[in-house]
C-alpha cells in the first residue's frame, strides 16, 4: 500500500475516536435528558437534509475524480475535485444560513447542552469539510497538470469520511426530534 | 509501502477500476432514495418506524459509503482492522461512562441537579431552554447558581 493512502487511513482511524467520542457523548446526554426535545424540534430537518444531499453528491465527484485519476486522466479528475470543493462550499453556505438564523433567534452555543453539542459537533465538523476543501485545492492544482494523480484517491478517502460523520450527525441532531 | 511508486498516473487501488462512472452514480441514486426515506419514516411519528428509518438507514449509507466509495473490500485487511478497533474504543467509552450518564440515581447516589434539570426542561416545555451548566459535573450543586438560558423566541 502506498505510504500517504496509509497515512490517510491512520488519520481517519483517530478522527473516528474524535468524532465517536462526541457522538457518543451527545447520544448519551440525549437519552438522559428527554426535556431535549424541547430544544432539538427548533433544528431545521430540511436544511440537514440539504446538506445531507449536497454531501453525498460531494462524495461522488470525489470517486468519480479518483476513477478518472486512476485513468490517468489529471484534467478529468482535477475538475471533479473542484466540483467536489464547491460542494464543499454550497454546504458551508448553507450552514452559515442555518446558523445565523439560529443565533438570532437566540439558540446559542451557552444556551444549554443541547446546543452546546449541537454547536460543537457540527462546528467541528464544519472545520473538517474546510481542511478537505483547501487540501483538495492543493491536490486538484497538481492533478490538473498531470501530477501526483495517487493524491486524488488519499483526499477523496478523508471527504468520504467527512461525508460519513454527516450521515450520522444529520438523525442525531435533525431528525431525532 | 511504495509497491505504486512506478505506476504514477494509475497509483492506487487496480481493482476498483473495473467499476465504470456509471456504478458510482447508480450508488448516489440508491443513497439519495435513502435519504428521502430518512426524513419522511420519521414524519409517521411511529418510534420503531422512526429507529428504523433514522438510525438503521444511517448505518446502511455508511456502508455503502465505505464500501463502494472507499473501496474497502479491495483494501488491506489490517485497515479494516485498525478502523473496527476504533469503533471497538468507542463502544467501549459509551459501555464504560454510559451507566453513570444516562442514569441519574444509583445505589447511593442521586444526581440531583440532572434529575431538576430535566424536570424543569420537561416543565419548561418548547421554546425555554434548560440551566445552562453542566449537570453531571457536581450532584449536588444548585442549578439555580448556574447561568440561566438564554431567552428563547416564540416562533
Amino acid at each position: 500500500m502506498p505510504t500517504g493512502r496509509l497515512a490517510v487511513w491512520w488519520l481517519i482511524a483517530s478522527e473516528i475516536v474524535i468524532f465517536g467520542g462526541v457522538l457518543g457523548s451527545y447520544l448519551m446526554h440525549r437519552l438522559g435528558h428527554p426535556e431535549w426535545a424541547n430544544q432539538s424540534i427548533h433544528t431545521s430537518t430540511w436544511k440537514g437534509a440539504l446538506n445531507t444531499f449536497i454531501l453525498l453528491t460531494s462524495s461522488l465527484s470525489a470517486v468519480l475524480a479518483h476513477n478518472a485519476a486512476s485513468r490517468g486522466d489529471g484534467k478529468r479528475a482535477a475538475k471533479l475535485l473542484w466540483a467536489t470543493i464547491g460542494g464543499g462550499a454550497a454546504f458551508l453556505v448553507v450552514k452559515s444560513f442555518e446558523w445565523a438564523g439560529e443565533i438570532k433567534a437566540g439558540y446559542t452555543i451557552t444556551s444549554n447542552t443541547f446546543w452546546s453539542f449541537y454547536y460543537t459537533a457540527a462546528g467541528l465538523h464544519g472545520l473538517h469539510v474546510i481542511a478537505g476543501m483547501i487540501v483538495m485545492m492543493f491536490v486538484a492544482t497538481d492533478a490538473a497538470k498531470g501530477k501526483e494523480l495517487q493524491r486524488v484517491e488519499n483526499a477523496g478517502l478523508y471527504w468520504h469520511f467527512v461525508d460519513l460523520v454527516w450521515i450520522f450527525l444529520f438523525p442525531l441532531l435533525y431528525i431525532a426530534k | 509501502m511504495s509497491d505504486n511508486a512506478h505506476a504514477p498516473a494509475a497509483a492506487g487501488h487496480a481493482k476498483h477500476d473495473a467499476h465504470p462512472d456509471s456504478f458510482y452514480i447508480k450508488i448516489w441514486g440508491v443513497l439519495l432514495v435513502l435519504l428521502v426515506v430518512s426524513v419522511i419514516g420519521p414524519e409517521l411519528g411511529i418510534r420503531v418506524v422512526t429507529l428504523i428509518t433514522a438510525f438503521g438507514i444511517a448505518i446502511v449509507k455508511a456502508y455503502l459509503v465505505v464500501k463502494n466509495f472507499m473501496h474497502i473490500g479491495v483494501e488491506k485487511k489490517y485497515v479494516g482492522y485498525l478502523l473496527v478497533t476504533m469503533l471497538a474504543l468507542m463502544v467501549l467509552m459509551v459501555g464504560g461512562v454510559g451507566p453513570d450518564v444516562l442514569r441519574h440515581d444509583g445505589t447511593r447516589w442521586s444526581n440531583v441537579a440532572a434529575k431538576k434539570v430535566v424536570e424543569e426542561g420537561l416543565k419548561a416545555g418548547s421554546g425555554h431552554g434548560e440551566h445552562g451548566g453542566d449537570p453531571h459535573a457536581a450532584p449536588h450543586a444548585d442549578p439555580h447558581g448556574e447561568k440561566p438560558a438564554e431567552p428563547a423566541p416564540a416562533h
